[in-house]
């Protein structure tokens, strides 16, 4: 860069200070909080909270609900991926704005619409209380919940990748003689890869940390239908906050993981991506 | 774009199929239920219920705090896209990974995180208690929750733009007389401007609907500290399911408006560079 094209030195080192200065305050301590208050009191007592039986129960539950609700989602992704950017067809741009609006829905809505459905109150109550279902205050809520917080993180980062792409490829294996699925694991899934495990990265990482939505189809039951998020709610809430910070620091870790993951997947196939271009 | 209709790449059908059967069942269908319930409980109960003296302090508190908070990150965020986007110093690529943490971060850490920093006897709430500044429990302790929540929103919205900015524009300018802040007023700032808004836009609607991150440090005081989700909350927990749903339909023809802002805006900034 020439030097008329930028600022004074001085400028330069206030503007980057300040800077410095919001992502330490803002960011980087909450997070350093999360560890040093988890911590405070030693390794074992850290040890101690996190092989507390609720806690281990609340883990479970929470790798339970990823392990339906990401698969679930990613197969989704694909498919409405695969439609709109492979194909044109009338009510294209509204698809993918309803793809989209979970993300706009507040967390707490988004669990009262199932509450609203399948609740002791809700239309489908007194049917699904008849055939013995439960699915308000139980884990069937808890992933529904779930797949409707993280709906649109697999198809928003593949869209703009695979309508870049074009079907030049996908119609020369056609024409090759491949079949439906060959042409799927063959000639798109090596060009989407990338964009792929990054969605399915930020969706998983939302879907063990959701709180909101969680929270109001949960009822709080333990041992049963709370989630790592909640259990760190109830022994917050119980003033015991060394183990709610134990738990939350495993959460932080998560999310730690998430972003090295991210940043690694940016960095060296940026390329690949359509997250850097689309932002 | 490639894609026609005679396209001879197969599976329109079944995954246009999929994804509107999906989308119905997940989201549109719960949706509409809840507007259906909303609408069933007659005029007078709904007014009663959506805008109490209760719910109003705390629509005016989620209002009012989501847009102070937008407002100071369209400022820290276009002053971090600048800094990341134009310099280059040690740290930078751990800077950008940095400003994605409240995406990363589950908002129940960040909530109790923020709620011990700024406690009257935690690290930051003690240095400002001593200036007779009180955060934690306090509507500016809501404010910081939004502020955290939607600092990455404005970054990542302005700093492309900034990246594709002409330096000839710059150079132009420059040659003609202009000094760099008028540089920065006449050229950059207009050209990021629609960038600028939807950012904005963003950071305020997940500010309005934030929940997890909000609620430890809000202390929750009716009328004071209490912000309209959790008001969805306490009322779900008082099977007042009419009150709750009155209050959601509320906040979700918010969120619709807010979307279409977004997406015109968005139009517009598209058509700036076409």
């Amino acid at each position: 860069m020439k030097p008329s094209l930028t600022e004074a030195p001085w400028a330069r080192y206030a503007l980057t200070a300040a800077a410095l200065a919001i992502v330490l305050l803002f960011l980087a301590l909450p997070l350093f909080v999360v560890f040093s208050e988890a911590l405070a009191k030693g390794v074992a007592v850290y040890g101690r909270a996190l092989s507390d039986p609720d806690t281990l129960s609340a883990i479970r539950l929470t790798l339970t609900v990823a392990a339906i609700a990401v698969p679930f989602n990613l197969v989704f992704g694909v498919a409405a991926a695969w439609c709109v950017a492979k194909f044109d067809f009338p009510g294209k741009s509204i698809l993918v704005s309803l793809i989209d609006l979970p993300f706009s829905v507040s967390p707490v809505v988004s669990g009262l619409v199932y509450v609203l459905l399948f609740g002791a109150q809700g239309w489908f109550g007194p049917w699904l209380a008849a055939h013995h279902l439960q699915v308000i205050f139980a884990v069937p809520g808890i992933v529904l919940a779930t797949v409707f917080v993280t709906f649109p993180f697999v198809a928003r980062e593949l869209i703009p990748l695979m309508e870049e792409q074009g079907t030049d490829e996908e119609e020369a294996a056609v024409v090759l003689g491949a079949g439906p699925w060959q042409v799927f694991f063959r000639v798109t899934l090596p060009n989407i890869k990338w964009g792929l495990l990054y969605g399915v990265l930020l969706c998983n990482a939302r879907a063990m940390g959701e709180f909101g939505a969680v929270s109001v189809v949960s009822g709080h039951i333990r041992g049963l239908t709370v989630t790592t998020p909640l259990q760190v709610e109830i022994l917050y809430n119980e003033y015991n906050f060394t183990a709610a910070f134990a738990v939350a620091s495993l959460l932080a870790l998560l999310g730690l993981v998430t972003l090295v993951a991210k940043s690694v997947v940016e960095w060296r196939f940026g390329g690949e991506l359509a997250a850097n271009r689309r932002h | 774009m490639a894609a026609t209709k005679s396209s001879v790449v197969p599976g329109f059908g079944p995954t246009l199929g999929f994804t509107l059967f999906a989308l119905g069942l997940i989201v549109l269908m719960p949706l509409a239920a809840l507007f259906l319930r909303a609408s069933g409980m007659g005029w007078q109960q709904f007014v009663q219920a959506a805008f109490s003296p209760r719910v109003m302090s705390a629509y005016a508190l989620s209002f009012g705090g989501a847009l102070a908070a937008a407002a100071f990150n369209a400022v820290a965020g276009l002053l971090l896209a600048w800094v990341l986007v134009r310099y280059r110093f040690p740290g930078r690529r751990l800077m950008d990974a940095m400003v994605d943490l409240p995406f990363a971060l589950p908002t129940a850490v960040a909530g109790i995180a923020l709620t011990t920093l700024y406690a009257p006897k935690g690290m930051l709430g003690g240095l400002l208690a001593g200036l007779g500044v009180k955060v934690a429990f306090t509507p500016l302790g809501v404010m910081v929750a939004m502020v955290f929540i939607g600092l990455p929103f404005v970054v990542r919205t302005v700093e492309p733009v900034l990246q594709d900015i002409d330096a000839d524009w710059e150079e132009a300018a420059l040659s003609l007389g202009a000094n760099r802040l008028q540089v920065f007023l006449r050229i950059i700032l207009p050209s990021i401007l629609p960038a600028l808004v939807t950012g904005f836009a963003l950071a305020f609607a997940r500010a309005l609907g934030e929940y997890g991150s909000v609620i430890f440090i809000a202390g929750n005081i009716p009328g004071v500290s209490e912000i309209a989700p959790l008001l969805i909350v306490t009322k779900l927990e008082q099977y007042d399911y009419a009150g709750a749903t009155a209050i959601a339909a509320v906040m979700l023809v918010v969120s619709f408006i807010l979307l279409l802002i977004i997406n015109t805006v968005q139009k517009w900034q598209r058509r700036l560079y076409q």
